[in-house]
This record gives structure tokens, sequence and C-alpha cells, in this order.
């Protein structure tokens, strides 16, 4: 059955056994591509366990630079005996299943319309290697060889990346390259290479970079100047802060002492996390937590006090799969709501919605500024997709003349100039008062108390001193409307009254999936959110638009709901498109959704 | 947790320390807890420890949870920045406020609600962490705020206002600091301000965290005939152990003291807390001998108090961390931020 050739557009899957050393090659794989030029995603799809579960690693190769997931699977390397029926079932028309045929499973691995390629992967391996570590190890290695054989993979890019990984270890390089070299030639040998889905080298990747969003908002966090950080392990973020360790340990020791211009701290739980940052902000230094919902919720409490006593702090929320400790290694944005309005009594907190890894970095940047600006707590909710995937993104741009906005902060000089200070008193309008820090002179000292409060940061139970005050965190709130960063539309390429709202790593896969309803005929504008609170052009949006689209990745569909109690939408026009099993959502899932209402409304 | 200011009154002739200060200078909002309660005399001693080390009230940072305890912070040092924060929670934003600015003295004020029940995860971290603060636990045996509730350190068999029996056992904070590997950990009575001002004054030098437990008996609701943190108890069942005072560097020894009944435990800054044996068979450098003599006078219902513990060679939150002296909020963005050259040389490694 001849297939159409999918030259640099195709989906790999690898099916593995978590803990078997696959993800080193699985990374090789897509670093291979992506020299050969070539726009690639990685999505990791792996259990909440450390040893023998089912793991799959799903690298899309796209011409167009597409970086979503889509239904799609061209090749599946299926490592996994277990999962070898559902990896089989799961490959697409026209597509390729390779096995290790050590145990030969011919009977079992037939499908019409795919092609099964045996290679006895264990018996080539354990015949060329000693040890079952070092087996298992390149068994994988051997099966990017057959790739590079079957996919056109360049060998020799895979041997440069070898040199690269083991640059400190140079004698691993021969016996990995042997093993490459061993699938290679068997796929050459006993198949017709290449298959329909190929590798060809282009130049798409110049001036891009792979990265993960949680090391891309680590270094957001260092370049903003951050200097505390305090944490609880939780997946999918603890690797922010061991990128911000790492970062630290880096550019942050004093080059003569060898002293740390940093305070990383591994708190007792989650509030103590959360004490630790609000401690530091209120004494000056920008600081920050990594967590994911179960973290939110168990720092609520402080977040409604920081709130109230109007102290910076920055939270990245790291999504997963709730409710409860649900599914901790799958994805979804279902802590919006959670963050919005955090905590007990009447409080609303500035989210920031990054889209990829580069908005990572950009927005944690922001975020430190927004947190001092407003004297608030402030979100980064990034997600599983985001934080823990490599994606391709343009290289992180710095500009050497940035400072930080540190906001309104007295200093003792200002502090000699006034008769008297009081913390909360609004003098410039916009419900932003001026904070001083803990050491400065006497004149300015306060005291934080997350009871009621006055103006002039005394202890009141007084109705209308309460009021005053809550009233102003009110206008603060709105100042922050203006601050946060704005939506960006895209226009369809006519006019049209249908809209798209969606946000955070719904992007990529909104995107593709607009090319390809415009391709259909369907026009769509698209509205990418940024931050809560919604800025005006929100408003605009919607006004101008029939019907809105509203695309989310939770089952409750919270941004619908955000949208319908802070800008009074109109209900009718907003409909929802949902996934929220845990994948990162795929893009015919949203062409099909929209083509199918589009087909109704037509038919009504 | 009303405020009222209180009048500040100098007249001519009236005691200065070496900054020139009052004690006046030292004191914070007139007090609103009930008349004659333990946590006042508390804090009537640490305005005196203040005052009598010369500490600028802008150095200083006080910090607290939730209760009536807490609430102290208020009544001292109105010239230091104050943090009353969340139930329990006083210990982390201590944490960060230190990891921020090490250069402040920390005074955490809390109570045995706020440290043993709620807070007991934080209390018993910032005592493992040996954070630079002085942790003071205001400890009446009872929730007042909420009106007469017994707390974790109620002992077995003590008595409710209302009569009835505490049947739970008592968490000593003293022994759990000791058995946490603390660094300083005392205990003291707030009606003995001759023991607890030099007591608050060696805490306050410590290099890491100091522990002092202060029985402060409740008036309103703990008080009473069968409490075993009354006033009256209390007074019957002290046991002096160790009696401890701070030397500043420059102070020549001036008093003679019996041979080996003093011992100096020499700070880095060459000052001393000067350590004095009540009970001869006191060793307050053993961890063992320090929790074997807890047990034994507790079995006796004995209150023992002093400087029970101290290791001054442990390491503190900042030597563990590596933090550099300088405050952190004290660097320039420069020393803070590598640039857009090492961003860039930095990426070349993710192509």
């Amino acid at each position: 059955m001849p297939q159409p050739a999918k030259i640099n557009d195709f989906v790999l899957k690898i099916a593995t056994v978590n803990g078997t050393g696959s993800a080193s090659a699985n990374g090789l794989l897509m670093k291979a591509l992506f020299r050969m030029g070539i726009p690639v995603t990685g999505k990791n799809m792996f259990p909440s366990n450390i040893q023998g579960l089912p793991t799959w690693y799903e690298i899309r190769a796209s011409r167009d630079g597409y970086n979503a997931r889509t239904g799609r699977v061209d090749v599946m390397i299926a490592m996994n005996a277990q999962t070898y029926a559902r990896d089989l079932a799961e490959v697409s028309h026209g597509g390729y299943l390779v096995y290790d045929s050590t145990w030969p499973r011919d009977g079992q691995l037939k499908r019409d319309n795919v092609t099964v390629l045996g290679i006895p992967l264990a018996r080539m391996v354990n015949e060329n290697f000693e040890g079952s570590r070092v087996r298992t190890l390149m068994k994988n290695i051997a099966y990017v060889g057959a790739l590079c054989a079957l996919m056109e993979i360049d060998r020799d890019i895979v041997r440069t990346l070898l040199e690269e990984t083991f640059a400190a270890k140079p004698k691993l390089v021969e016996p990995n390259f042997k093993a490459v070299t061993l699938g290679y030639e068997y796929a050459r040998e006993h198949f017709d290479c290449p298959i329909s889905a190929r590798a060809e080298k282009m130049d798409a990747t110049a001036g891009k970079i792979l990265i993960e969003g949680n090391a891309a908002a680590a270094l957001g966090c260092l370049y903003a100047g951050a200097t505390v950080g305090a944490w609880y392990p939780i997946t999918p973020s603890t690797s922010l802060m061991d990128a911000f360790q790492g970062f630290c340990e880096k550019y942050r020791k004093d080059p003569d002492t060898g002293e740390n211009r940093f305070c990383i701290i591994q708190a007792e739980d989650e509030l103590a996390a959360a004490g630790m940052v609000v401690g530091a902000g209120w004494a000056g230094a920008r600081a920050f937590t990594p967590t994911s919902g179960p973290g939110i919720s168990l720092m609520s409490e402080f977040i409604g006090f920081a709130y109230y006593t109007e102290i910076p702090a920055v939270f990245f929320d790291i999504q997963r799969v709730g409710p409860s400790t649900g599914m901790p290694t799958r994805t979804q944005q279902c802590d919006l709501m959670l963050a919005a309005y955090a905590s007990h009594g009447d409080t609303r907190h500035p989210v920031l919605l990054p889209a990829d890894p580069k908005e990572c970095f950009e927005m944690a940047v922001v975020a430190f500024d927004l947190a001092e600006r407003l004297q608030t707590p402030v979100f980064v909710l990034s997600d599983l997709d985001i934080g823990m995937n490599d994606w391709m993104v343009d290289e992180l741009q710095w500009d050497d003349a940035w400072r930080p906005d540190r906001g309104k902060v007295l200093t003792d000089e200002d502090l000699a100039g006034m008769q008297v200070y009081h913390r909360f008193r609004d003098f410039d309008g916009d419900g932003i008062p001026y904070r001083t820090l803990p050491g400065s002179d006497r004149k300015g000292s306060y005291f934080v108390r997350g009871s009621g409060h006055n103006q002039y940061g005394g202890y009141t139970e007084d109705a209308d001193e309460y009021q005053q005050v809550v009233d102003r965190l009110k206008l603060k709130w709105e100042t922050a409307r203006g601050l946060v960063p704005s939506a960006v539309e895209r226009k369809a390429a006519g006019r049209t009254d249908i809209g798209l709202i969606a946000f955070g790593s719904s992007h990529g896969a909104t995107v593709e999936a607009l090319d390809r309803l415009a391709e259909q005929g369907v026009a769509v504008d698209y509205l990418r959110l940024r931050a809560f609170p919604f800025g005006e052009e929100v408003e605009a949006f919607l006004d101008a638009h029939r019907t809105v689209f509203v695309l989310e990745q939770n089952r409750d569909a919270q941004m619908r709901s955000l949208l319908m109690a802070e800008l009074d939408a109109d209900p009718q026009k907003l409909v929802s498109i949902l996934h929220y099993n845990g994948l990162p959502v795929p893009s015919d899932m949203i062409v099909e959704r929209i083509g199918d209402y589009i087909e109704q409304e037509a038919v009504a | 947790m009303s405020y009222i200011a209180k009048p500040k009154v100098s007249w001519a002739g009236q005691e200065r320390n070496s900054l020139g200060l009052t004690l006046a200078d030292y004191e914070g909002g007139l007090s609103t807890l009930c008349a004659g309660c333990g946590h006042d005399s508390i804090t009537a001693a640490l305005v005196k420890a203040f005052w009598e080390l010369a500490l600028k009230p802008e150095q200083v940072i006080k910090l607290s949870g939730i209760g009536c305890s807490s609430k102290t912070p208020a009544y001292f040092l109105s010239g230091s920045h104050g943090f009353n924060s969340v139930h329990g929670r006083m210990p982390s934003v201590a944490t960060g406020a230190q990891a921020a600015r090490r250069d402040l003295i920390a005074v955490g004020i809390s109570g045995d609600g706020d440290s043993l029940s709620i807070g007991f995860g934080q209390f018993a971290h910032a005592v493992r962490r040996n954070l630079n603060v002085l942790y003071i636990i205001e400890n009446n045996g009872v929730y007042g705020l909420t009106k007469g509730q017994f707390s974790a350190s109620a002992d077995p068999g003590s008595r409710a206002k209302k009569g009835a029996e505490n049947r739970n056992q008592a968490i000593d904070p003293v022994a759990v600091a000791i058995t946490l590997g603390g660094s300083f950990a005392a205990r003291s009575f707030s009606g003995d301000k001759t023991q607890l001002v030099p007591l608050i004054k060696a805490g306050l030098m410590h290099p890491g965290c100091a522990v002092i437990d202060v029985v402060s008996p409740c008036v309103t609701f703990n008080d009473h005939e069968g409490s075993t943190k009354s006033y009256a108890w209390t007074r019957q069942h002290l046991h002096a152990a160790v009696e401890a005072d701070y030397v500043p560097p420059s102070t020549e020894i001036e008093v003679d003291y019996a041979e080996g009944e003093n011992t100096d435990v020499r700070l880095h800054d060459g000052s001393k807390i000067r350590l004095k044996k009540v009970d001869p068979d006191y060793d307050p450098s053993n961890r063992a001998r320090a929790l074997d003599f807890l047990e034994a006078h507790r079995a006796r219902a004995e209150v023992v108090t002093g400087l029970l513990y101290i290791d001054e060679e442990l390491p503190t939150f900042h030597d563990i961390a590596g933090t550099a002296k300088q405050p952190l909020t004290r660097f320039e963005f420069e020393d803070l931020s590598p640039g857009a050259d090492a961003l860039a040389e930095f990426q070349k490694g993710l192509r």
C-alpha cells in the first residue's frame, strides 16, 4: 500500500516502560530532528510513578511549525508489551508500528493498513553489550538507530549529539553509537527504507530553542532579580525550583567569597512556603513559590492575608489534573477560578496566562513588577504541558537596560520630609498606597495585621473605616486592569461574526485549528487572553461577535464563568469547547467542534 | 485588639541608654489584654531587655501569629516594623523576612495554641532550621480569645475553670525544642522579671533559634484552683536550674562568683552568654542529660526554669543556606541579573 510521503510532517510516538532510560533516547530523537532544521514538539505522557508503569513520548515534526497534538500517530515505537494492543490501535491508517521481535508477536500484532516492523532489539543488544542496566539503555538507543534508517534522520547529527551529551564521559560515545548502528543496519537490511513518514533537512529552526516552561520561568525569576524562593516539592512544579537553584548556583554566587546572593528554602509544607514568600516580600525581597493546585489550596489562607495586607508575592501554579490529588502527571487548566479568587472573603488576584515557555520567561518578569507595583499576590498560571514538555520557541531576549519596578516604596529620605506616615492612605487616587520596608526609619514603622484596619494602619472594627479600605482595594483592582498584559487578537482573513477565546497551552492547537477551518472556508477571529483582570479589549471582542467559542482545558468552563461574572458577558453567545481528559488539547478536536456547531446552526 | 496610642511623657532626669533612648521609647500601644495578664509582664520584660541592650527599634522586626499572645507585639517597640500573621504561621513569615534581611533582629511572639497545636509544624521546623529568631511562647495552657478551651500544653489532670479535667498528654516546648536539635531552649515565668530579662537578652544575642517558653498565667480562664498554669501553682512549683545573662563584648568581668558556679558561652562577636548554675546537678550543654533532668522534674510536678540547653556551635539557618552576609535586599540589580550576553550564551545549549 504505497502512501504519500509525509516529509517533515509526522507524529512519532514511543511507548515504553518508565524508569528504563527512554527519556534520553527520545530527547536524542527530538533534538536530531530540530538540528535538521525541522520544527518539533515533544509531549511526555508519563505515569505518577518512578519505575515500571507505561509511559509515552510523542514527537511531532511539523514543517509548518504547528506544535499541538493532533489525533494522529504515523510511527509507533512499541517497546512495552503490556500496551501493544492499544498502541497498535492508535496508529493512523497507513502508519507503522515498530516493536521488539526478540519475542515475536506477529500473530497478535496485525492490523489492516498498518505496517508492523519487528526488530530483534533485545537480542542484538544482548549479543553486543554486558550488564542488564546497560542493555536496557542500549535497547532504546538501538531504536533511535532504526529510525535513522527508516525515517532518514541524520546519523551524523545523532553522533554529534552523543558526543555533546557525553562530553564529560567520552568513553560512552562509542558504545552508544554502536547501538545506533545496530538498529540502523538491521532496518536497512530488512526493510524498504525510507518509509513514507520521514525527515528531510530544512531551515526552520534558526533563532529557535527547545526549552521547558518551568526552566524558562526559572530564568524569568533569575532575570527579574528574585532572591528568595520557598517551595514544597509537588509535581509538576518541582523542576521550576530545581532550575532556579541551578541557575543561581551558576549566576548568583559571589565570585570572590562563593556566598549566595539568593536564599532557597525547602519548606515543611505549602502553608509555610507561602508564609516565607509573604515574609520575604514584606521585608523587601522579590520572592516567589512554584506549586500546583493542591499547593494553592493550602496557601489560600496566606494569599488572602497578603491581599488584605498588601504584600507583594508571586505564585507559579503549574496546573495538573484535579480535583484532589487527581492525576499529578497530566495537564489541565483547572485552577483558574481557584487562582482568581483564592482565599476567604472578597479577594481577587491578577493572574497571568503564559501560552508557551517563552511567555513563562517574560511573564515571570512581569509578575514581579506587577506584584510590587500593585502590592499584592500575583499568579502565573502555567500547566504541566507548558511546564514539563520541551517546546520550540523563539530565542529568549533580554534588554540590559531593564530595571525592576519596585512600586511605591518610601526611603528614609522620603520619610524625613513627611510629618507622619500612614500605611494605607491613597494619595494618588489609583488605590495603591505607599509602603515602607522593615529596617527603615522609626517614623515609617507600621504594624501588619490581617484583622480589620483603617487607612492609617491601625486596628479597627469601625464600619466606615473598614469599608473605606476594602473599597480602595477595589479601586486598586481597576488600576490592575490597565497594567496586566493585554489580550492578543488574531483576525480572520475575512469579516466574521464568529470569535474564539482561548488562553495558555491551548494556543498552539487553536492556531492550527483556525488555519484548517480557514482552508475549509470557516472564518473565526481569535482572542488570546493573557491575563485576569480582563482589559477593555476583551469586552470589545465579546461585543463585536455574535458567537464566541471559549476553549479551555477543564470540565466546568471556568473561563466562561469568569467572563460572565466579571464582564457580564451574555451566556447565550458564549459556546464552550472543553477538553479535560488530562492530555494536551489536540487541534483536530477544535476543528471538529467548531465545524459541527456551524453545520448545526446552518441546518437550524 | 483595639489600638490605643500610649502617651509618651518625657521628663528631665529620666534614665537613658547608650543610644540616648528612654524605656518609653521601647514601648508600644496600650495593652488591651485583661488586667493582670501574664503576657503584659513579658511585654514589660521585652521593653527592658531591648532598652538595656540599646538596640535601635528600627533594627528589630517583631512577628506573631494569632491569639492573646500574638497581640502583644503591638504593645512594645512602636518604632519597629511589626507583623501579626495568621494562626500558627509566625515562623514561616519570620523565615522569609530573615532570608531577605538577615541584618534585622527578629522577635517572634507566639502562644501555646499558636505554636503547639495549629502551628506545631512550623515551630518544629523553625527550631530544626536554627532560624535566627528569638522565639517566645507565652504559655498559659488555655485558649483565651475563644474563652477557655484546653491547649496542647495543658497538663494531664489540670482542670478547666468549669471543672473539666484534661486527659491528654501535655506538649513541653522546651523538651520538644531540645529533641528537635534546637540550639537554645529556655523556660521562665512571667512573674519572674529578674530571671526573664537577662534570658531575653541572651536569647536576642544568640545567633540561632532561641526558644523561651514563658509560663504566663491567664487570669481570666486559667488561674483557678486545680489549674497547673496558675500564678499560685507556678510559684509553688518553680525549680530554677540555670540562670543566664548576656555580657556584651566590651564588658570586663566585675563580679566574682564562686569557683565552678559560672560558665561563659562565648559568641562569635566576642560577647558571652553567662550561665549561673542554681542546681549543681545541671549541665545545659548535654542534650541527653537535659532531657533526663526535665523528665525527672516533670514527674515531681516541678516547673524547671532557666536556660536549659544551649549549643552555640550549631550552624544557623544562614550558615546552612550559605546566604551572603550582605542582606539580599541590599544587592544592586546589576549584581543579581546575569544580563543579555549570559542569556544568549546559555541558550546555545538549547539547540
